[in-house]
């Protein structure tokens, strides 16, 4: 008994050591002072003093940053209504929008990226103006967010109310305020989710941006695969070791959060 | 009758919780972004630069180079899956155990390398299995010659267990989750020792979900670019690579949409087949 506890306890710190050998290497190399080796050469920090002052990467964290707010916020709304219409649709209807709304889920980013691209040259061509860049990166990303909303919303409806947004009408609400006051709230749990689910899908996506971006905007993915291309770079070692920090710090407060919510909620 | 009343509240709640027509945006926004984008890949497939209809890109497909960088790019993410697997269960299983108390921690401890951009993970591999290396100069310091691991099919198939192993664990741990405590109670009543216990009840019970688990690993790795434009040197194919280089290299739409669709068919074929043994499963 004692030692299959033991043997299976080891087999876990094996394998989560295996998950996070190359990230502690990352960061350490992130420290390296040499240019171009995967030799350890003594400790410094001019790589992150060099990602601070560089353009580039300033440019790159506004456009991820803005992109996966935008985009996030747009396909939570979006995402949100489908999800209220595609409740209400009778059982066949409601099957077919699900499963073509959940294609995008199932399809790999690749084919994603590539039929996106041809989508946007086709539309260029029959407008006859329009090209890559900010706006398709940026339609692309509420596009492939979209449906991670609708499936985080949809469960909420299960244990909903529908008496309360009556109530309101009765009590006198006009139907704008009540569906604020009283169906929102119910749904916000499922929202927030959806959000939290598109902006990090925003942010971590690299394939569909490959394929849908332009004229030299680059989000944080981007700019790291064209600095990998070259080799190894220990700018992208500090860049990464920041932005690894940064969800890890952001994931944290959240937690932190919640628990005390539930804490609280507890007393 | 019912019908009537209903579509009548529909128009004077135009935002309410009963009405259907608030969808109607986002079903104009599938029908642009979803349905819109497969046709156009169809059309470039099917026709060549003239505009004329032609099945010449799809039975390009079928020359042995194009249908041997395919069947590597299956190889090597069945490989993946099943080397997953067998690495995978066990920590699900594990972690199902009710022996730990601090769960929540390990749990957690298996999450946080996925909040780490995937594309680095990758490029981390760069810094272990380079020439000069951590694991090559571990090899020096023995005193054994350094061999080259890196832009290898070792390196690839590392790194398409490394980065998907995680999709493997949730799965399977979430349906090894649910079975009730009851059953294995009632097994051992019964008799059963741990071996039947685990192959009679566990193992089926957690089939469905090892089958969305073999589903969410194999796709994207079959689809997979970047661990093998990063780990294999950009030397190296799989049907990923050659659809990029289609489209951004080589500038030949028509093909690369070819492709692209015949692993749109391929990625949904999977998803029927696995979705049909997991309902088979259930019932």
């Amino acid at each position: 008994m004692k030692l299959t506890k033991w043997l299976s306890l080891s087999y876990l710190i094996l394998m989560i050591s295996f998950l996070y050998a190359p990230i502690v290497i990352l960061i350490i190399f992130s420290f390296n002072d040499q240019e171009f080796g995967t030799i350890w050469n003594g400790f410094t920090l001019r790589w992150y003093q060099a990602v601070f002052n560089d353009r580039q990467v300033a440019d790159a964290v506004r456009n991820t940053l803005s992109i996966g707010i935008i985009a996030a916020t747009t396909a939570s709304i979006m995402g949100t209504l489908a999800a209220i219409g595609i409740n209400n649709m009778r059982k066949g209807t409601k099957k077919v929008v699900l499963s073509l709304s959940s294609l995008p889920v199932a399809t790999p980013d690749i084919v994603i990226g590539v039929s996106l691209m041809i989508l946007y040259v086709a539309f260029f061509r029959l407008v006859g103006a329009g090209s890559f860049g900010f706006g398709t990166l940026l339609v692309s990303h509420i596009a492939f967010s979209i449906p991670y909303v609708i499936l985080a919303v949809l469960p909420r409806f299960k244990n909903m109310n529908p008496f309360i947004y009556e109530a309101a009408l009765d009590l006198g609400a006009v139907p704008f305020k009540a569906f604020f006051t009283a169906i929102v709230p119910q749904l916000m749990p499922g929202i927030v989710t959806g959000f939290l689910l598109a902006f990090t899908m925003s942010i971590d996506d690299f394939m569909v941006s490959f394929f849908t971006t332009g004229s030299g905007v680059s989000n944080l993915s981007l700019l790291i695969f064209s600095m990998t291309r070259r080799g190894v770079n220990p700018m992208v070692n500090a860049l990464s070791t920041i932005m690894f920090l940064s969800v890890l710090i952001l994931l944290f407060i959240i937690n932190l959060r919640d628990s005390q919510k539930l804490k609280s909620r507890g007393e | 009758m019912r019908k009537t009343k209903f579509s009548e509240a529909n128009n004077s709640l135009s935002i309410g919780l009963k009405s259907k027509k608030i969808a109607i945006p986002y079903l104009i926004w599938i029908l642009i972004f979803t349905i819109l984008p497969i046709f156009l890949l169809m059309q470039y497939a099917f026709t060549n630069n003239q505009g004329n209809f032609t099945f010449a890109n799809i039975e390009r497909f079928f020359n042995p180079l194009y249908l041997g960088i395919m069947w590597h790019s299956i190889r090597m993410a069945t490989m993946a899956t099943v080397i997953c697997f067998f690495l995978g269960y066990p920590i699900a299983y594990i972690l199902s155990q009710k022996a730990y108390k601090d769960k929540t921690i390990l749990l957690f401890l298996f999450v946080v390398p996925m909040w780490m951009n995937f594309l680095v993970r990758t490029y981390a591999w760069l810094f272990i299995l380079g020439f000069n290396g951590v694991l090559n100069n571990i090899l020096r310091f023995f005193g054994f010659e350094p061999i080259r691991l890196l832009f290898t099919d070792g390196a690839v198939l590392l790194g398409l267990v490394y980065t998907f192993l995680p999709f493997m664990i949730f799965p399977i741990y979430s349906s090894l989750q649910k079975i009730d405590e009851r059953i294995i109670e009632a097994a051992r009543d019964l008799g059963s020792n741990r071996l039947q216990l685990f192959f009679r009840i566990i193992f089926p019970l957690s089939l469905p979900g090892i089958a969305s688990a073999l589903t969410m690993v194999f796709m994207p790795a079959v689809a997979t670019f970047l661990i093998s434009n990063i780990l294999g040197g950009g030397q190296y194919f799989l049907i990923g690579n050659l659809i990029e280089q289609q489209f951004l290299t080589v500038g030949n739409r028509h093909f690369g949409s070819a492709l692209a669709l015949i692993m749109f068919a391929l990625i949904i074929l999977c998803n029927v087949i696995f979705s049909y043994l997991s309902k088979e499963e259930k019932e």
